[in-house]
């Protein structure tokens, strides 16, 4: 039977209405892999007798295949819903199920113990209103129970369920339900649970699940369904400030102009003056459609249209609320951010970061620390691998209207995504912003070296290559800018084919030309750094004295000086353009190292030997040594 | 009952500073009914039930925009609107695949509440298996021009050519062709780069395992295994050229709740869901609609006059009736709700091997 109140057989429109004023909660399942997940949300859905006989009588033969309870049926198959999870017997993406008591109605969502699963696991946590976290009485707490837990705390879960499981193969011991309960509070004094209820349970055979079990005397409190039909979440912050993230513009004809969204918090009424973010521009509400109807009031988590009694330029991306708490506007945070990618993350490269209603191109500008799950330690890191949580300055290229995460779950959130591979690669929640940018006042601030900077998250800086014709200068300098495009950082490299034809085409190859030539180019270099930019010279620049010269215009630090170091013999075996041989020939004159001097650096920053390192890994050691003197990153 | 009315009234009127005869006479459009039930009157049922609700009203409209709250329903309403704007908002080209279902009639409904007063901004697209009930085309016909909206209709050429049908191919060959194969065919043609879809998570357990916006790659495949994260309602529609979103806005309803909200809103669906007399014959325990000619009937058989419905729309040789005396909806809700059978039971589709659907829907099925 699928449904089992006697009102729907007596009196359908009443069973209908009553079904129509439940409460909702949104559940999730989290903890370490055999925890029995699975097993309890089967479980649930068994006891409330929500398992249609069709659906039964294939578990049941799902079961003497693939189960691993013998003769009874294996709850867990009703949620593992992937081929390869009921094969293998573990959950490797979060499912969701539905189920209804006489109080309320539950979406649970049933997340994956493994490590490697983890941000299927904040999928499922990311809506919850409660974590029902699931340890296995024998082991206790373990590293993933930490894990799942500080991911539920960061994520803003007010209220978790501890369910300590096995509880029959403890012989629902009570010293050992205790000892858990202790060792999870005790740690869970770190993190930001607004309660905790422990409950000792056997998923397998349902007790405390949904009724209270005989096996356990020692223990009053409530069975776990019968607390999730009464706790009290405050979802409902009807008080908390105005906000509708500006989804979508309806405009229909020019008579009407709507700005549609969800309202994430607080309430609105007709006549209300709001301001719109972050233009700052005041209007009043003209009018509230939800369809055909026309409303006088509308509340948290209800999808809108709003008209306003004047024309302001409102657009996607913007944020309506109340003039006397509006939210802030900014562009630089400091934030939580959690790693989903196979691929780690890369401090400074451009990423999209889409919040509730907009995307904006950003980058992580410099990583604070790493926590490690474990003991939830701050740990020095230079990268986010794969289900790695850290601190990070994040700066966007355009400020956006924000609430920090512990106020706003839908305002304070954001996700990071590729722009390459267009995966979701992270997820993130804002602590606080770090500058503001309050657009309707702007502050006077000067644009100078700093800023420029600041702007671009790195440290300009000329790279100059020096060495002989065809010792690899421009080689391994494309390889250096590539990289270093690669992560969304600023650069320009100039070499002989951009300058000699242009800037420089008025000068020859004679002693006093080519100082001259270094000159210039060490002064566009000069130029382009303080545009913030990283640029790369690459030119044989023979003479110390002008490569001295270049470095004090540039400042000290701001010059690094690689040697690409390739004997006469070996770049004129080369001779990749043909120029030895024709100098040889005597058809050019003044070539360095044939009847010209090339005088090599004595004390570089960076050393290349072209005869044992390839150009790739020449220009990964130039990018490590930039990295490693924190030339790619700013400090905030 | 009238205790609890009699209790409330005080409370009100205590808090909202009106006497109680005011108050009475706003609820029962008489103010010495009170003092009457104080006495032991009685209120008739109807009587009853409108005092109650004019009560609900009163006392909302006092608590302002804080007294305002939202049902299961309204929640699950908000979160498909929701849906809906964002791949308007980030996709270039979407389309709404329409099936005629139920399902399908409520995800319109939705798409009309969501842009409302602009038409959706996106076509509808039927993905014809030429085998549908012939009253399903008709109802198709009509709801498109009443939403305005422009109807998409594609039928796999090559099911024309071959004359593939459920009765000369069998079910997995015409399903093939005509859906998964249409289907991705209709998508390539129309250049889409997101199609809403209105599969629901609790109809089926790879489906349960679905993102809400759900990746594509180029040959239209869905890798169960690799899912991109889908946190908060934060949706990533970000595509490559030839790659897609699938779109399900309608997850996180269950089919009570799509029954609940076909009540609540009044909503159109095809009069098949609801009993009458229909010509059916029995095939392998299941009841099968003659609806035209191309039925071969087996020696022997003659189609029997039932009072059926369907409890899902299909392709209608593929469509086991129920036999059923409820010809209205409420009835309808009530059959169901006494059901012990998943509604999936009669379609033919489901019933092979237990990861059919997830197999299917990796090849491109919605």
């Amino acid at each position: 039977m699928a449904h089992h109140d006697p009102l729907i057989a007596q009196d359908i429109k009443a069973y209908l209405d009553a079904q129509e004023k439940k409460s909702f909660l949104r559940v999730f399942t989290c903890g370490s892999v055999d925890d029995g997940k699975s097993t309890l949300i089967g479980r649930l859905l068994y006891d409330s007798k929500l398992i249609y006989e069709d659906q039964m009588a294939s578990i049941e033969r799902d079961s003497k295949a693939s189960g691993t309870q013998g003769e009874k049926p294996d709850l867990a198959l009703l949620v593992d819903g992937l081929a390869a999870e009921r094969e293998q017997g573990i959950t490797i993406d979060v499912a969701y199920r539905f189920f209804s008591t006489d109080k309320r109605k539950f979406i649970i969502a049933d997340t994956p113990g493994h490590v490697q699963y983890t941000r299927n696991m904040a999928t499922g946590a990311s809506t919850a209103d409660v974590a029902i976290l699931l340890i296995d009485a024998r082991y206790g707490v373990m590293e993933q129970t930490r894990r799942h837990a500080f991911i539920a705390s960061l994520l803003g879960i007010p209220q978790v369920v501890v369910a300590v499981n096995k509880m029959d193969l403890v012989d629902f011991d009570q010293g050992k339900f205790n000892e858990i309960d202790e060792a999870f509070r005790e740690f869970a004094k770190k993190l930001n649970f607004k309660d905790i209820m422990t409950i000792p349970v056997s998923a397998l055979d349902g007790d405390n699940v949904t009724t209270k079990s005989d096996a356990a005397p020692w223990y009053r409190g409530p069975s776990l369904l019968e607390f999730l039909e009464v706790v009290e979440v405050d979802r409902q912050s009807l008080e908390a400030p105005f906000r509708l993230p500006v989804q979508w513009v309806n405009r229909p004809n020019l008579d009407f102009r709507g700005f549609s969204g969800t309202i994430a918090s607080g309430t609105i009424s007709k006549g209300d003056e709001i301001m719109a973010m972050p233009s700052g521009k005041r209007s009043k509400v003209k009018d509230i459609v939800l369809y055909k109807e026309s409303l006088d009031h509308a509340r948290q988590d209800q999808a809108v249209t709003i008209t306003l009694e004047d024309e302001i330029d409102i657009s996607r991306g913007d944020m309506i609320c109340t003039p006397d708490l509006p939210n802030e506007v900014a562009d630089q945070f400091q934030a939580h951010l959690i790693w989903m990618d196979d691929t780690r993350l890369f401090p400074g490269r451009q990423y999209i970061i889409r919040t509730a209603n907009t995307a904006v191109a950003g980058s992580v500008t410099a990583l604070k620390h790493r926590i490690d799950v474990a003991d939830f330690t701050e740990a020095a890191a230079k990268t986010l691998e794969l289900n790695e949580i850290g601190v990070v300055t994040l700066s966007l290229t355009k400020p956006i209207p924000f609430d920090a995460y512990l106020n706003n779950r839908t305002t304070g959130a954001f996700v990071v995504v590729d722009r390459m591979t267009n995966r979701t690669v992270g997820a993130g929640t804002i602590d606080f912003a770090l500058r503001r940018s309050k657009n309707i006042v702007r502050q006077d601030f000067t644009v100078d070296y700093q800023a420029r900077a600041e702007q671009k998250g790195q440290k300009p800086a000329t790279l100059w290559f020096t060495g002989l014709s065809g010792s690899g200068k421009s080689t391994i300098a494309n390889h250096v800018d590539q990289l270093l495009f690669e992560r969304g950082r600023h650069t320009y490299t100039l070499d002989g084919d951009n300058i000699r034809h242009g800037l420089n085409r008025d000068l020859g190859f004679a002693k006093e030309d080519r100082v001259e030539n270094i000159r210039r180019i060490g002064e566009v270099s000069r130029l382009m750094n303080n545009a913030g930019l990283i640029t790369m010279c690459s030119f044989i620049s023979p003479y110390r004295a002008e490569r001295q010269m270049v470095r004090s215009k540039a400042g000290e630090g701001a010059f690094i000086e690689i040697f690409v170091d390739t004997p006469l013999d070996v770049a004129e075996k080369r001779d990749v353009k043909g120029l030895y041989k024709r100098a040889r020939a005597g058809e050019i004159k003044n070539f360095t190292g044939i009847d010209s001097e090339y005088q090599p650096p004595q004390n570089p920053e960076i050393h290349i030997d072209t005869v044992k390192t390839s150009a790739e890994a020449a220009a990964q050691q130039i990018v490590d040594y930039l990295e490693a003197k924190g030339f790619l990153t700013i400090d905030v | 009952m009238s205790r609890d009315i009699i209790n409330r009234i005080e409370s009100f009127a205590a808090s909202s500073g009106q006497s109680e005869s005011t108050l009475a006479r706003k609820i029962f459009n008489d103010g010495k009914t009170l003092t009457r039930l104080r006495n032991g009157g009685q209120l008739t049922p109807r009587t009853q039930e409108k005092a109650m609700a004019a009560l609900d009203t009163l006392e909302r409209e006092a608590a302002g925009p804080l007294g305002q709250s939202l049902t299961h329903l309204d929640r699950l309403e908000a979160e498909s609107i929701h849906i809906m704007r964002e791949v308007v908002a980030q996709c270039e080209n979407p389309v709404m695949l329409y099936s005629v279902g139920k399902d399908s009639s409520v995800m319109l409904e939705l798409a009309i509440k969501a842009f409302y007063p602009s038409p959706p901004p996106f076509p509808l697209l039927h993905v014809d298996t030429r085998w549908k009930f012939k009253e399903m085309y008709e109802f198709r016909n009509r709801r498109a021009k009443e939403a305005g909206m422009e109807l998409i209709t594609h039928i796999n050429p090559d099911a024309i050519a071959q004359d593939v049908g459920p009765f000369s191919h069998g079910s997995a060959v015409h399903t093939d062709i005509t859906k998964t194969q249409g289907l991705k065919q209709a998508l390539d043609a129309g250049k889409f780069d997101a199609a809403f879809g209105g599969a629901r998570r609790d109809e089926e357990k790879s489906r349960a395992k679905e993102r809400i916006f759900s990746f594509r790659n180029e040959h239209h495949r869905w890798d169960a295994k690799n899912q991109r994260p889908e946190l908060w309602d934060i949706y990533n529609a970000r595509v490559q050229k030839g790659e897609s979103m699938r779109v399900f806005p309608i997850s996180n309803w269950t089919e009570l709740d799509i029954w609940q909200y076909i009540y609540r809103e009044n909503i159109q669906i095809p009069g098949l869901y609801l009993s009458a007399e229909r010509p059916v014959v029995e095939r392998d325990g299941g009841l099968i609609m003659v609806d035209d000619e191309r039925m071969p009937l087996n020696p022997g058989e003659t189609p029997m006059m039932k009072s059926v419905r369907f409890r899902t729309l299909g392709c209608y040789p593929l469509t086991g009736a129920v036999e059923s005396e409820a010809t209205t909806l409420q009835d309808v809700i009530q059959e169901i709700l006494l059901a012990t059978g998943s509604e999936r039971q009669g379609r033919v589709i489901d019933s092979d091997a237990g990861q059919s659907m997830e197999k299917k829907k990796e090849e491109g099925y919605f």
